[in-house]
């Protein structure tokens, strides 16, 4: 019988990498992350702010109520390991721009929500973004099992039900007011 | 399950356990063979399978990883191929393969797709050619899918279907939002709609239950068993006779062959990555149309220097994937197409190439939503809408539940200069060569899809759709899951790698069978690959009755 978590691990290398694999599993399925394993506090905060602007609490739960800074963290001490670098010559760019868009500002978490928008703008168009927009995104709509997504933020915004089982009609075009 | 010993000599050594091993190997062990099945992949079951976008769309779950199984990518023989950031071909990797995880769209050919070259003469470029068999002698053989699979659908609603003997054995699944909206408005332009033929089950059948409408298909794996890949369905039946050992995590690295230039079995690698040596009498290959070349290619010996079954050098050419663009509609109603199966609806009415139209192809278009809830959230907005922010997350929250797509299933022609070879560089986490992939469509392909895109948006622009919009990405960002032609059938040794019964030309007790046998492409392969193994499996069984192998 082969485990769930096989795929992980389908070429074992050695006894040592299968366990340290089984174990980067283990945390990253992990649900309720206690503390941070990548990040420092303080990075986690500057990230946090700029996905807060991706995806904003604007009378709905955003990326903060989601936790995915959570989900970045583990992501990167597990399946996205090789993207650290890109995170943090990422953030070194996006402390350049924010000094020469806000000199006397400390920093992007302190920033008034128009300022990160603003800082966000400046950085757009770098890889680094990109990545942070995919994360984000990944965090937000993905299974809560990888540490965001919590109170089913995503799928409660767009209306997505995980019920796992539906029947007919499934959308009002298919149903009796839809002309079916 | 019965256990070989590697030592043993089994009758049959399949490598590849899915959507035509799977078939191969409950055919020959009911007709009383021993066989052994390698699989690279693991043995996943139902209750391993989940409703996690993120472990099989980017953590490549039941699919080629890039990480651990790179390949390269190049248009042409002239540039040097480089691995991308995402996949260009991808492919099932578990016992039950690309049957597990694949939409489940289940169309048979039509009787001309057998004949296109006679019908339609050549196209510069391009290798068309006729298929060695005809669908009369395939049909019997559809009918045996269908029955013994379990495909939902309805038997002439299709009017330009093939004739068929019998009806599908179970009917259509219910018609979702975006099938109704497709329905109304090709009713309204004269076209044809009609319910996709599927292989998940509407209804219970033999033992298995019906479909809940959970909306997992495409690239999941259905934990309910309705959806009939080889793993719900023959891949029991094969175990059952004691006959048959399944061997997961098998990776197989060469065929090995005697003095005579027989093959004599497979070295694989374990779980442990340690090789073994599997003996067998016989040697079916349905690895898919990237891997079946790639280990062709790997068996070099002194006999066969470029690599087996390659004397006529064409072991990886030909290879034709996967076209067509999409189209999409936004609507004022809640269409919720997350739930249920990808697509219900479907028209054939542009299947037939035209040489009115001024190129060859053609081809199927269906009506689904080809999303879940991150790639909605990262690609589903219309052109020019914001991608984060407020504003963003407002038109995700509206737009996800009332977007649909319209998908073209486009033919693709055959051409030399597409091929899988070894790359002389790369390396998998084996150390086996990664596979190179060099493909360019066809200057008739990309007319053809153009030629359907916009026929899609009239058809979108015959509904209420509020917004319509299209995306013509760039070609050469297209995953790839349909790899065919690359090991053609035909009954010239010259210009085709095995015979109409799939055996090597060069090895009389080598067959291949799956995706690389297939002459022309359109559009939906995974029903005629399963027709073609019932029909290989017959005729092996009959011919190894009669010590002819």
């Amino acid at each position: 019988m082969i485990s769930r978590r096989q795929w992980f691990t389908l070429a074992p290398l050695s006894a040592a990498v299968l366990a340290a694999q089984q174990h980067a599993h283990e945390v990253m399925r992990n649900a309720q992350p206690a503390a941070l394993s990548v990040f420092s506090s303080e990075e986690a905060g500057e990230i946090e702010a700029l996905a807060c602007q991706i995806i904003p609490s604007d009378g709905t739960p955003g990326a903060r109520e989601a936790g995915i800074i959570y989900f970045i963290d583990r992501a990167l001490g597990t399946f996205d390991a090789d993207k650290r670098a890109l995170y943090t010559e990422g953030m070194k760019r996006a402390q350049a721009a924010r000094l020469e868009l806000f000199p006397s500002s400390q920093s992007i978490a302190a920033l008034h929500p128009a300022e990160q928008i603003r800082l966000l703008h400046a950085i757009e168009e770098t890889d680094f973004f990109e990545l942070l927009r995919t994360h984000t995104i990944m965090g937000f709509f993905g299974d809560p099992s990888y540490g965001g997504n919590r109170g089913l933020a995503g799928w409660k915004l767009i209306g997505f039900d995980n019920r796992h089982q539906f029947e007919p009609p499934f959308g009002y075009y298919d149903g009796p007011e839809g002309g079916r | 399950m019965k256990q070989f010993k590697p030592s043993e000599e089994v009758d049959f050594l399949i490598i590849g356990a899915g959507a035509a091993g799977g078939i191969m190997a409950k055919e020959l062990s009911t007709a009383g063979f021993s066989v052994v099945v390698l699989e690279q992949g693991p043995y996943l079951r139902e209750r391993d399978f989940e409703h996690d976008e993120i472990k099989y769309t980017r953590l490549s779950a039941m699919t080629n990883d890039l990480k651990k199984q790179p390949h390269t990518v190049r248009r042409t023989d002239t540039e040097h191929a480089k691995v991308l950031e995402h996949k260009l071909i991808q492919y099932g990797r578990q016992v039950g393969g690309g049957s597990v995880h694949f939409t489940a769209n289940y169309w048979r050919l039509w009787e001309s797709d057998f004949r296109q070259r006679s019908k339609f003469g050549g196209v510069a470029g391009a290798s068309l050619a006729d298929w060695p068999v005809a669908y009369a002698d395939l049909e019997p053989y559809y009918t045996k899918a269908e029955e013994e699979l379990g495909i939902s659908g309805l038997a002439g609603a299709n009017p330009f279907e093939a004739w068929r003997s019998k009806a599908y054995p179970l009917p259509p699944l219910p018609v979702k939002s975006s099938g109704a909206i497709f329905e109304r408005a090709t009713r309204q332009l004269g076209l044809h709609p009609f319910p996709a033929p599927m292989a998940i089950l509407s209804q219970p059948y033999r033992g298995r239950g019906a479909c809940v409408h959970c909306g997992f298909c495409e690239t999941f794996g259905c934990e309910m068993r309705a959806k009939s890949s080889t793993l719900a369905t023959v891949i029991p039946m094969a175990e059952k006779t004691g006959r048959c050992e399944i061997r997961p995590d098998s990776y197989t690295r060469k065929i090995e062959v005697d003095a005579n230039g027989r093959a004599t079995g497979a070295v694989y690698f374990d779980g442990n990555r340690r090789e073994v040596l599997q003996k067998s009498k016989a040697v079916i290959l349905c690895a898919n149309g990237s891997e079946t070349p790639r280990l062709l290619l790997m068996s070099k010996s002194s006999r066969f220097p470029q690599g087996l079954a390659n004397s006529n050098g064409l072991v990886g050419k030909n290879l034709m994937v996967d076209a067509g663009f999409e189209a999409f509609g936004l609507f004022e109603h809640p269409l919720n197409e997350f739930k249920s199966v990808q697509t219900t609806r479907v028209i054939h009415d542009f299947y037939e190439p035209d040489p009115k139209r001024g190129f060859y192809g053609g081809g199927g278009i269906d009506a689904r939503f080809d999303f879940y809830p991150i790639s909605f959230a990262l690609n589903g907005l219309p052109p020019g809408a914001p991608r984060w922010g407020s504003e963003w997350k407002a038109m995700v929250s509206k737009n996800f539940a009332r977007t649909l797509t319209l998908l073209a299933h486009a033919t693709c022609l055959a051409q030399e200069r597409n091929s899988i070879t070894l790359d002389p560089e790369v390396k998998d986490a084996w150390g086996l060569p990664a596979i190179r992939v060099t493909f360019d469509y066809h200057p008739d392909d990309v007319s053809n899809m153009k030629f359907l895109l916009e026929r899609q948006v009239e058809i979108l622009k015959a509904t209420s759709a509020q917004r319509v919009w299209t995306d013509a990405t760039d070609l050469s960002l297209l995953p790839h899951n349909h790899l065919l032609g690359t090991c053609r059938m035909g009954d010239d040794a010259k210009t085709s790698v095995v015979n109409r019964y799939h055996r090597a030309h060069d090895v009389p007790n080598l067959f291949l069978v799956d995706g690389s046998s297939l002459v022309t492409a359109c559009c939906q392969p995974t029903c005629t690959i399963q027709a073609l193994a019932y029909r290989a499996a017959e005729h092996i069984a009959d011919q190894a009755q009669k010590a002819a192998i």
